[in-house]
């Protein structure tokens, strides 16, 4: 253990001093008047590389089989039992990633869950709805979902349609989602991803429907919405983390360890900013923090 | 290589991405390279907006051709796309060589109801059909707020008589006449919400869930760029 520590320590320490160097030597080359290099923007620099080095730190413990532990959350876990009461019921899944392109991280969280998703629902045979509101996110969608059939090999159960282009416009988009809900009844829904003023009216559909309702968004003005409508609400980093707290697979597991560890550095930093603020001597640390 | 591929694409594009931000774009090739991506994603877009016609037509022309529930909605799916989608497409002008061949086939006066300028096809089923369906649809949200405001605001612990109250204040506060009436109360109530519950629990808890976001988008980014997570190309 000591041995992994130091070798991780001293890879982490290299590549930091290589990184510093290398910006260091931009610095001094650069003038006052037109800077290669933005000065103003080094504290971001410095916290992204505090943070890359403790998430490929854990993610290196992790792969050499550090037992790492992650708290339950009830909203992932409640997933398959969600599916499960879709198979006995015979009635589908809806899952919606979101209504962003695939360029929004959340998206792109929202697809990593669709696969996981897409896993179980192939498993059981049970049937599977994905409407899109933007034709890049259709085409990786179907790829995930496709590709989440050929794993449990009932490629054969694969309906391109699966995951079908809606509509590009927001509430077009929504009322051909509320509709098919009432028609069609679906037992589960999933909702992960980025939702914007139709997150209500999807939500307060889907439990008019009857459906057991799991939700996930990183956005604060959505969550509210989700928390009096669904049976389970994954709240900001939770939606991120659902992906590698459903594949258990311990790679992405120690990216969550890492996030927890800056997490802890940052509440440390929020601390003494509130004991400087108290004694009023805080204005240079506040500084440290303000950037353009 | 089908895997390794995407994943290097991922990687380069994305650490460009990464360092540009901290160099000025005016001064390095980076500046010009990532406006350059950014514009590759609008270009890709735009090619895989024909996959989505694609899959819009195919899947409601099956449940036509099926006469499945609900078909003639469908049928008005397929004829809105084509409706909105070529009259916005066809020439304004004679100007251009498409435009000649088809003004010599069609009126020229037919000119003005085609694009998307004003008066034109598109315009007016726009701002008379699409529109106005938007806008229904948007002000349905008011009475959906009052059903799920129904369920949340129920007194049956402590915690939830505690939101009840909170919500019941602030509700009062943000209408004029609510405010009107705290003031007959106390003159500082408002100002009280205002400071206590907008600016310290709702905004304390707001910025906690922003940063723990916030950290969980940069991790989940780092993962992707290193290829550890490949779950969004159904990898993994």
């Amino acid at each position: 253990m000591k041995k992994i520590l130091r070798s991780d320590i001293i890879r982490i320490v290299t590549l930091t001093l290589f990184i510093t160097g290398f910006f260091a030597i931009s610095i001094s080359a650069q003038t006052a008047e037109d800077p290669i290099f933005r000065t103003d923007r080094i504290a971001i620099f410095i916290f992204l590389l505090i943070f890359s080095s403790a998430v490929l730190l854990y993610t290196n413990w992790a792969k050499k089989g550090k037992e790492l532990f992650v708290r339950k959350i009830p909203g992932i876990a409640a997933v398959e039992e969600a599916v499960g009461r879709a198979t006995e019921m015979g009635k589908p899944v809806l899952f919606i990633p979101g209504i962003a392109d695939v360029e929004d991280i959340e998206t792109i969280a929202g697809l990593s869950i669709l696969g996981r998703v897409a896993k179980i629902v192939a498993a059981y045979g049970t049937p599977l709805s994905v409407p899109v509101r933007y034709p890049m996110v259709l085409a990786a969608g179907q790829e995930v979902v496709e590709q989440a059939y050929l794993e449990v090999n009932h490629h054969d159960a694969y309906d391109p349609d699966t995951v079908r282009y809606v509509a590009g416009e927001q509430f077009a988009y929504t009322a051909t989602v509320n509709g098919w809900m009432m028609r069609e009844k679906p037992a589960a829904n999933i909702y992960m991803g980025a939702f914007f003023a139709e997150s209500l009216l999807l939500a307060e559909t889907g439990n008019a429907a009857g459906a057991i309702q799991i939700a996930g968004t990183a956005r604060p003005e959505q969550l509210p919405f989700f928390i009096a409508a669904c049976d389970y609400t994954l709240m900001g980093e939770e939606l991120y983390a659902a992906s590698s707290y459903l594949s258990r697979e311990p790679l992405l597991l120690g990216g969550l360890k890492g996030q927890d560890f800056v997490k802890l550095l940052i509440i440390i930093a929020i601390l003494i900013g509130i004991i400087l603020a108290l004694f009023n001597v805080g204005g240079w640390y506040n500084d440290i923090f303000n950037v353009s | 290589m089908r895997n390794t591929l995407p994943v290097i694409i991922a990687f380069l594009a994305g650490i460009a991405m990464v360092i540009s931000f901290f160099f000025n774009p005016e001064r390095t090739v980076l500046g010009t390279f990532q406006e350059n991506l950014l514009q590759w994603v609008t270009i890709v877009g735009g090619f895989t907006l024909v996959l989505g016609v694609f899959s819009i037509v195919r899947v409601n022309a099956r449940a036509v051709s099926r006469r499945s529930d609900g078909w003639f909605y469908k049928l008005a799916t397929v004829i809105s796309v084509f409706a909105m989608a070529i009259p916005s497409i066809m020439p304004t002008s004679a100007n251009s060589a498409f435009g000649k061949v088809f003004y010599s086939i069609f009126p020229i006066s037919w000119a003005g109801a085609f694009g998307t300028g004003p008066d034109s096809i598109y315009d007016w089923l726009f701002n008379y059909v699409d529109s106005p369906m938007m806008e229904t649809m948007f002000a349905t949200l008011a009475f959906y707020i009052a059903s799920a405001a129904y369920r949340a605001f129920r007194a049956r612990s402590a915690e939830e008589t505690l939101l009840l109250i909170t919500a019941c204040l602030v509700m009062l506060w943000r209408v004029p006449i609510g405010e009107a009436l705290l003031r007959s109360i106390d003159v500082r109530i408002p100002d009280y919400i205002n400071m206590f519950v907008m600016n310290g629990f709702n905004l304390s808890v707001q910025r906690g869930i922003i940063i723990g976001a916030a950290l969980g988008m940069a991790s989940m980014s780092l993962r992707i760029l290193l290829g550890i997570e490949r779950t969004y190309m159904g990898k993994g």
